[in-house]
């Protein structure tokens, strides 16, 4: 195929291509338009029905939490992938992370250590702020889960590396993952059991705008930002190699 | 359409070129985590905040960090294959 046939052809494609989108982006209703009955239904029931301020939380937590329960396991099953992966390469071939010669703490500048340093307690509690707030503002288990971790992370960019004294950083973040994953489908199980229907609301509302209302998402919530923290940690680990974060003892 | 709005949809539109046309690798996983930060101005400027904070953990901070590892993951597998331990 010669190149001019070739150009002709992709300008015919793309230009139906163009005309198709304009058309369908022409038939869109204008921003804050929407009249769908099952959006409308959803934001028009989260206050009075499930007692949570936050029509997303009430939307992905409880409306439709088994398609949060899938998307918890995809990430899951992708964390647990990339780490049997990392850790069948690295039982094959011996390749250190870092050559040995560099094999220094990872921030040598003393006011950028202070400043990580600094700033890994305020994100600590900002990210669980948003996990333990996310039924009432917006944010939950999934945002809050990325900011815990990048607490953690701090703690490594700060060359003080995941050591965390007799609590194995990675085990424990193993069970982190597992435990969120988990206690996601036990939540589910519980409303099976006690309420008639899995992922079934089981516990009181309480009152509007509390921290302990909505019932199950609070919970849910906790369980998501576990798994969440858990996975990304445990990849990171992986990637950065554990035996570079965990070696304070030979320094 | 306000002002905000109008700036995040150009800022995305420009920064979304700008990760095409950048080719290295590595230089453009930064560009993407700029594009993901803009995206989450969009988003947000949209009346939308809980899909941009998604949007700044997963897309300005997870993506281009994984990249990030993998390339140095498949860099030091090279330098070892020269030799260089």
């Amino acid at each position: 195929m010669s190149e001019r046939l070739r150009i002709a052809l992709f300008g015919a494609g793309a230009l139906g291509f163009a005309a198709v989108l304009v058309w369908g982006l022409g038939g869109l209703p204008d921003f804050g338009d929407f009249a769908g009955r099952y959006g409308q239904y959803l934001a028009h029931s989260a206050v009075p029905h499930r007692h949570a301020t936050s029509a997303v939380a009430v939307t992905t937590f409880d409306f439709r939490g088994v398609d949060t329960l899938i998307e918890e396991f995809i990430l899951f099953t992708a964390a647990v992938g990339v780490v049997v992966l990392l850790r069948v390469q690295r039982a094959s071939e011996e390749v250190p992370a870092e050559p040995d010669t560099r094999r220094q703490p990872t921030a040598q500048s003393g006011a950028l250590r202070s400043v990580i340093t600094a700033a890994v307690g305020p994100t600590l509690v900002l990210g669980i702020d948003i996990v333990l707030h996310g039924h009432l503002t917006p944010g939950g288990g999934f945002q809050g889960g990325v900011i815990l971790m990048t607490a953690f992370f701090c703690v490594y960019l700060a060359g003080t590396h995941l050591a965390l004294g007799p609590l194995r950083p990675m085990g424990a973040m193993e069970a982190s993952e597992g435990i969120g994953a988990a206690g996601f489908a036990m939540i589910g199980i519980g409303g099976l059991v006690i309420a008639g229907a899995y992922l079934e609301n089981f516990l009181p509302f309480g009152r509007v705008g509390n921290l302990i209302s909505g019932g199950v998402i609070p919970l849910l919530n906790i369980a998501v930002g576990l798994e969440v923290m858990g996975a990304l940690l445990v990849v990171l680990g992986e990637f950065l190699d554990q035996r570079l974060l965990m070696r304070k003892g030979k320094l | 359409m306000t002002a905000v709005q109008i700036v995040g949809l150009v800022a995305v539109a420009l920064v979304g070129t700008a990760v095409v046309l950048t080719r290295e690798p590595a230089r453009q996983a930064l560009v993407a985590s700029v594009y993901g930060f803009a995206l989450a101005v969009l988003f947000l400027a949209f009346q939308a905040p809980d899909v941009a904070l998604s949007q700044i953990v997963v897309g300005a901070l997870a993506l281009p960090a994984m990249i990030i590892y993998a390339l140095r993951k498949i860099i030091r597998r090279e330098q070892v294959e020269r030799g260089e331990r």
